[in-house]
């Protein structure tokens, strides 16, 4: 078939300008924000490190005991090191009766004898390891590095997951509102107005102090049920289920805001239009024409919130409302401050975690810094 | 309102005695847009009055072109015909069939048959979709073909439209406006509609891309047989690419007629008026246009004046324009006029 008239031709220079996808292009601007880039690889290297925790921790470089197990009974190498703080680069040896930790990777019949050997099911061997304090440990021989890495795991989980949640609520709610609009809108958005009135940090911690009182009531109690069901689960998830219900209680309600007015922004757009004009369902409008044009602004919102979150949940567990006791957790951990000595003569217990959670909220900031540019339209092409 | 309008039966000759048949026929359309107010409970305290009552027909193979000023309800009416507003009140009927009224499965249907092009080139196509996405989708939303069969339609139609079927995977942003309006007119021809309606396709392009994408939609009309109405604000522009012209204001159709005779004899001081706004290339008659100028500005469509609606600018009304409102009347042969002093 021939070219129509006015067709343009090929030239060899057109054939070889890159390809400009909305990911290329969205790749290309990102990679211009070194900080950000920084900031990508700091998050990786944490999200990587809290993910295989297990795995250090089997290969003994990080104390298999965290949590409310993770309390050691101390007998510094060192002498001269009498006080219960150990600092960073002290090693011990760690008298408490326990199986070496690596019995439990052993299985099956073949390794039965060695595991008879060295592994008592029923009765341990007083294992005399000696056991280094990388970042020091806190009053009780808890290893100040073990408990950050695993603390990681619940800033990031808080993090993620109230981003995630709060994405999803917002979304959903914001674009249903936007999209349907007239009385469903309005009555949607006076919801929200009403909520955005309500003072947040104050009805997380009442959220919070409720949780605790009602598992406290049940604790004696035979438990069944759903109540009984949340509480077990809560509990296995050291306190995270309650957490994340209520910093989920208002989170959305931003994000509902700010899907709701790209949709408005959005839905007049000719292109919707012309995908009503061929008889697009509302569905197909809403993902296919609306989701994929509005999800930028709403990444990034989301990408800035996500220290907003860790804070909350390092604030609350600093002041005794957040995980349960004993889960490691960046707030918890500062809170061991108020411990005495934990101040001025133990530095590392302070600055550890702080340092971990502001380099955490720092690159998720960044992050989301880069994002905005990577995702603004106007730079695009550019 | 009731406008003396024509039945089909009585209009099936043209002046010069050819056949014409009738694909939309406009009744009495009405489409208001309710203002609601309050905080929880919202009521309906006024309407704007976008469209207020149009009655026109558009023949087979025809180019009817719609003009008028900005605000006065020339979009409203292409896309209440099409049925992406659904009217207040009034009738459409394509090729005879009432479609005011489908719903569901049967509009779906019916939308294969008559498609829009947009004004604005870079608000028209989806940033997130490549060209190849976009035209398809028309066949994609209506099942139609596999993916193989799909990709060779889109790169026929792309050919069609004077674009190089190379570029399907390209996004839009890195075409130009002209480039993009053949994009969208690509995508509107792809389920083979009869009908278009070309919602001032040029008017955000260069002067001279303008011209191009005329020419491009006169070939397809004639190789295609399309059907258009061509939305315009101004006059110029549509006269050697119409052959019927309806002029509107403020919501209503004042002054209908064949092209030639709309420019060489317009009725209705208001047709008047724009037609005096154009320039013309004979310098011996430019020297003697009169301008005639309109005072005061267009009222507003929410509160439209009692009577005629062009009495508050209308150099010549007397009593009964602020009385009555005009009919349109078919004062010369297929000329429509709705003026109380024309007759
Ligand atoms: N969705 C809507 N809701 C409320 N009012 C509307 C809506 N669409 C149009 N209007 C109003 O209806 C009137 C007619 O608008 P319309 O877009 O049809 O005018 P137009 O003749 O196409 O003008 P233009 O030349 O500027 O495109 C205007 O007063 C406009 O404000
Ligand atoms: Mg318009």
């Amino acid at each position: 078939m021939a070219v129509a008239e006015g067709a343009e031709p090929i030239s060899l220079k057109e054939a070889e300008r890159p390809r400009s996808t909305p990911i290329a292009d969205a790749w290309r601007l990102f990679r211009r924000n070194k900080a950000s880039l920084v900031a990508l690889g700091t998050i990786i290297t944490i999200v990587f490190i809290a993910i295989t925790a297990s795995l250090w921790t089997r290969l003994g470089l990080l104390d298999a005991r965290t949590g409310v197990d993770a309390m050691h009974t101390i007998n510094p190498v060192n002498q001269a090191q009498q006080d219960s703080y150990p600092d960073p680069g002290v090693c011990a040896r760690d008298n408490q009766d326990r199986n070496p930790y690596w019995c439990g990777w052993l299985s099956g019949d073949a390794l039965a004898s060695v595991q008879d050997t060295y592994c008592f099911r029923d009765e341990p061997v007083a294992d005399q390891r000696q056991w280094c304090y990388l970042l020091g440990g806190d009053s009780q021989g808890k290893d100040w590095l073990t408990q950050t890495v695993y603390g990681a795991q619940v800033s990031l989980s808080v993090g993620f997951l109230g981003a995630t949640m709060s994405l999803i609520v917002g979304l959903i709610y914001g674009v249903t509102a936007g999209f349907y609009g007239g009385r469903i809108d309005n009555l949607m958005m006076r919801i929200v107005d009403f909520m955005y009135g309500i003072p947040y940090l104050v009805l997380v911690i009442l959220l919070q102090v409720f949780f605790t009182e009602i598992a406290r009531e049940y604790q004696d109690q035979e438990r069944g049920g759903v109540v009984g069901f949340v509480l077990d689960l809560n509990k296995d998830m050291g306190g995270l289920l309650f957490l994340f219900i209520a910093l989920g209680s208002l989170s959305w309600i931003g994000m509902a805001r700010l899907a709701r007015g790209q949709v408005l922004s959005y839905r007049e757009k000719e292109f919707v239009e012309a995908a009503r004009a061929v008889g697009a369902s509302n569905r197909r409008i809403i993902f296919v024409h609306l989701l994929p044009n509005i999800m930028g602004p709403l990444i990034v919102s989301e990408t800035l919130a996500i220290p907003g979150y860790i804070f909350t949940e390092a604030f609350l567990s600093f002041i005794g409302l957040g995980v349960q006791p004993g889960t490691p957790s960046w707030g918890a951990m500062i809170s061991e401050v108020r411990t005495r000595g934990g101040f001025f003569s133990n530095r590392h217990i302070l600055l550890v975690p702080s340092i971990a959670l502001v380099m955490t909220t720092l690159a998720f900031n960044f992050l989301g810094d880069g994002l905005r540019d990577a995702l603004d339209p106007r730079l695009r092409g550019t | 309102m009731s406008q003396a309008m024509p039945s089909a039966q009585t209009l099936p000759q043209r002046a010069d005695g050819k056949e014409r048949r009738v694909l939309v026929e406009v009744t009495d359309l009405k489409k208001h847009f309710p203002i609601r107010s309050g905080i929880l409970i919202q009521r309906e305290v006024a309407a704007v009055k976008a469209v207020d009552g149009v009655s026109f027909q558009i023949f087979q193979g025809e180019t009817l072109g719609l003009v008028g000023e900005s605000g006065c309800g020339k979009s409203t009416t292409g896309r209440t015909i099409l049925q992406l507003y659904r009217p207040t009140s009034g009738s459409v009927k394509f090729e005879g069939q009432e479609i005011s009224t489908l719903k569901g499965e049967e509009l779906r249907k019916m939308r294969r048959k008559m498609q829009m092009v947009f004004q604005d080139p870079y608000a028209s196509l989806n940033p997130r979709m490549s060209v190849g996405r976009i035209v398809a989708e028309p066949l994609v939303v209506h099942n139609i073909g596999n993916r193989k069969e799909r990709d060779e339609r889109v790169a026929e139609l792309l050919e069609l439209v004077g674009l190089n079927p190379y570029f399907v995977n390209r996004y839009p942003h890195e075409f130009s406006g002209g480039q993009r309006q053949r994009i969208g007119l690509a995508r509107s021809l792809a389920l083979n509609p009869s009908f278009i309606v070309a919602d001032e396709p040029i008017s955000a392009l260069d002067v001279s891309i303008q011209a191009q994408v005329v020419n491009l939609l006169q070939r397809l009309q004639n190789e295609l047989g399309l059907t258009y109405l061509f939305i315009a604000h101004d006059l110029s522009m549509v006269r050697h690419l119409c052959d019927r012209v309806a002029v509107m204001y403020l919501g209503k159709i004042v002054e209908i007629a064949e092209s030639e005779e709309l420019y060489t004899n317009p009725l209705h001081p208001y047709t008047q008026a724009l037609l005096s706004a154009v320039p013309v290339p004979d310098p011996v008659v430019e020297e003697r246009r009169q301008r005639i100028i309109l005072k005061g500005d267009v009222p507003s469509p929410i509160n439209p004046p009692k009577g005629c609606n062009f009495n508050t600018r209308c150099p010549v009304a007397v009593d009964v324009c602020y009385d009555q409102d005009p009919e349109l009347v078919e004062v010369l042969p297929d000329h429509w006029v709705a003026c109380h002093r024309v007759i």
